[in-house]
């Protein structure tokens, strides 16, 4: 599969050290290190800081998780806390129906 | 929020939209400062308004604006409002004007847990403190509730979003689609804005007219009424139904009708400067020719004046007045006349209006004719046709224009009175005059007569009149036993006038004659009862005497 030769571009956007975004953060983190161990890396965006990047990915919901690459983008909004979301979103595990 | 304490001459705060008549019915604009939401079907104008507002705010009043755009894309945008000469692209380029769309891809985005939209937030803040935007512009945002899945966080957000430009102390614009039962689809927006302006297009019988309502505006009296409302080349007009306030200056200066016969019809010879004039009359009774009439007759006392013919072509219009001398032609190549010609399904009606409004804004005429305003009924219902001439007669009188409309009547003419149909019109008018057929045995005969003449004496007779190569001409009364004569009557009237006084004169003489037999026997008669007593008087003078003789004789006998 292409996603083991791949490295994993993860961009988490915040606005600001609230309680949903420190979750998010820490639930990303957790997902990771448990099925992308050693082949991601997170950036974490803060609006406040830098407000003009919220139009170049189209963010309106903070926080926001995007999956820059691989390819496509993918974005997850939300404190992460639906780990079976997150991961189906993220495309690591295949869609259980 | 707004700290205000009410100085006793307290006015709302206001932005104006810039938005052609749209001022006018908001009683000077938005409310400053808070949200205005803007709903609608599909396709009746809510993106172009609210447009149209940024774009106004930036060119008339100097005011930035953000427009965040949630369906269509900047590029289709600044296309879209090209064709309505508003150039977006030197706007952004000045620094007074953002457009940022924001894409909701569903299948993009994935919900997992809880979140606030405090990116759009962000960025909608970002690019309003980045030009000092006074005006925003949120173009729909109910898109957001097709993308996103947790309605219950939406709504709260949203809800969190019109506070927070309060806050802000932007004048905002929201447009919303219409929804079902609700005035928007998440029935939300409506409560939470201060202003509430409901667009809607409507199809009646073919032609469709765009209308605008003000439902709701806290803190301000508005126009109650729906109001038609405009797109062309120049983006929105709304076309407030009247300035109603009935105090627009008279004028008592007296214009001619251009018909000498008709003229003396009125008692002040001719119309008021600034009135109305109606001409009605079934087809074929000269108003055409009336109307152009007095188009010449303005022209020639250097009257800029426009004829809007809904019937004929202007080259047809001339050719035809040409036949009875009347030269139009000479006044369209001075500019002192303009022809437009149209087709009145062409438009709808507010179309019409508009562009009667345009050309009088533009060529300034002191007269305009409209032949005829009948046509124009064809195009909407009777409601919407007398609103549109209120509207219509309010612009001209404001403008002390002279206008003459003509009207076609239905054909039917038992009664001398014509028919209602423009019974819209009629109550409206200053001036109203009816040509009429009057017909005969074989003959059809034109009558011309005045039903009513605002302050101004006028007659109450039918007027007969002829078209001759050289115009119309009005004849003298002509008194019947029965009343007014025409054509073939007044004819064999004059005819049979004339040997009956043949007649008369004949028996005068003849009685003449006959009193002269007269004279003669009755002086025979007393001659002959003249002889008659002296032969009495004779015979007893011969008794008289006889008996004196007898007298005298017996008296000698004793």
């Amino acid at each position: 599969m292409e996603n083991e030769v791949a490295e994993w571009q993860l961009l988490l956007y915040i606005a600001g050290q609230t309680p949903k975004s420190t979750k998010a953060l820490e639930n990303i983190k957790k997902y990771a290190e448990e099925h992308l161990a050693g082949k991601y890396s997170i950036e974490i965006i803060d609006l406040l800081k830098n407000p003009q990047l919220a139009e170049g990915d189209q963010i309106l919901a903070v926080p926001t998780l995007v999956r820059r690459f691989p390819e496509p983008i993918r974005k997850i909004i939300g404190d992460l806390s639906n780990k079976e979301r997150v991961l189906v979103g993220l495309n690591i595990k295949p869609v259980t129906i | 929020m707004q700290k205000e304490t009410i100085p006793p001459t307290f006015i709302f705060p206001k932005a104006p939209t810039g938005v052609d008549g749209l001022d006018e019915i908001t009683d000077g604009g938005f409310p400053k400062g808070r949200p205005t939401l803007i709903c609608g079907g599909a396709g009746c104008g809510k993106t172009l308004l609210s447009m149209q507002f940024l774009i106004k705010g930036i060119t008339d009043y100097n005011e930035p604006g953000v427009f965040m755009s949630f369906e269509e894309p900047s590029d289709d945008l600044t296309l879209n409002v090209k064709s309505l000469g508003f150039d977006l692209e030197k706007l952004k380029a000045d620094k007074m004007l953002i457009v940022d769309h924001v894409r909701v891809e569903r299948s993009e985005i994935e919900e997992a847990g809880e979140y606030d939209l405090d990116g759009l937030f962000i960025r909608l803040g970002h690019a309003i403190d980045s030009i000092k935007a006074t005006r925003v512009v949120l173009d729909t945002i109910e898109t957001l509730f097709s993308g996103l899945d947790n309605q219950a966080i939406l709504r709260a957000e949203l809800r969190r979003l019109f506070h927070w430009l309060k806050q802000k102390g932007v004048t905002a614009v929201i447009t919303g689609e219409r929804g079902e039962a609700t005035l928007t689809r998440q029935g939300l927006e409506e409560y939470v804005s201060d202003c509430v302006i409901v667009l809607d297009h409507r199809v009646i019988e073919q032609v469709s007219t765009r209308r605008l309502r003000i439902v709701k505006y806290r803190g301000s009296t508005h126009g109650t009424n729906e109001y038609p409302f405009l797109i062309d080349e120049n983006g929105i007009s709304v076309l407030p139904i009247t300035s109603l306030k009935l105090d627009n200056e008279v004028s008592s200066d007296i214009v001619s009708t251009g018909f000498a016969g008709l003229d003396e019809m009125f008692n002040m010879g001719g119309f008021y400067r600034g009135s109305n004039i109606l001409v009605s009359g079934t087809a074929g009774t000269a108003k055409t020719t009336i109307g152009s009439y007095f188009a010449t007759e303005q022209c020639k006392n250097n009257e800029k004046t426009i004829y809007f013919a809904f019937e004929e072509s202007p080259q047809q219009l001339v050719r035809n007045m040409k036949s009875i001398g009347v030269d139009l032609q000479k006044y369209l190549d001075n500019g002192t006349l303009q022809i437009h010609s149209s087709r009145p399904s062409l438009n709808g009606l507010e179309l019409h209006l508009l562009t009667l409004r345009k050309l009088i804004k533009e060529f300034e005429p002191t007269t305009i004719i409209i032949d005829p305003i009948s046509n124009l009924i064809s195009v909407g219902s009777d409601h919407e046709v007398r609103s549109m001439l209120v509207r219509l007669i309010d612009m001209l009188k404001v403008n002390n224009i002279t206008a003459l409309f003509t009207s076609l009547n239905k054909q039917h003419t038992d009664t001398l009175r014509p028919d209602l149909a423009e019974e819209s019109v009629s109550s409206l008018v200053d001036t109203w005059i009816t040509v009429r057929d009057m017909e005969g045995i074989g003959e059809r005969n034109r009558g011309i007569f005045i039903i009513k003449a605002r302050g101004m004496g006028h007659s109450n007779q039918v007027r007969e009149f002829i078209i001759t190569n050289n115009g119309l001409e009005l004849l003298d009364v002509e008194m019947g036993p029965q009343g007014i004569l025409t054509g073939a009557a007044r004819q064999s009237f004059k005819n049979k006038k004339t040997i009956s006084d043949i007649k008369l004169q004949n028996e005068i003489s003849r009685k003449d004659r006959e009193i002269e037999r007269k004279r003669k026997v009755l002086e025979a008669n007393i001659e002959a009862l003249k002889n008659e007593f002296e032969s009495a008087e004779e015979e007893l003078s011969i008794l008289k005497a006889t008996e004196e003789l007898q007298k005298e004789m017996s008296s000698k006998k004793k």
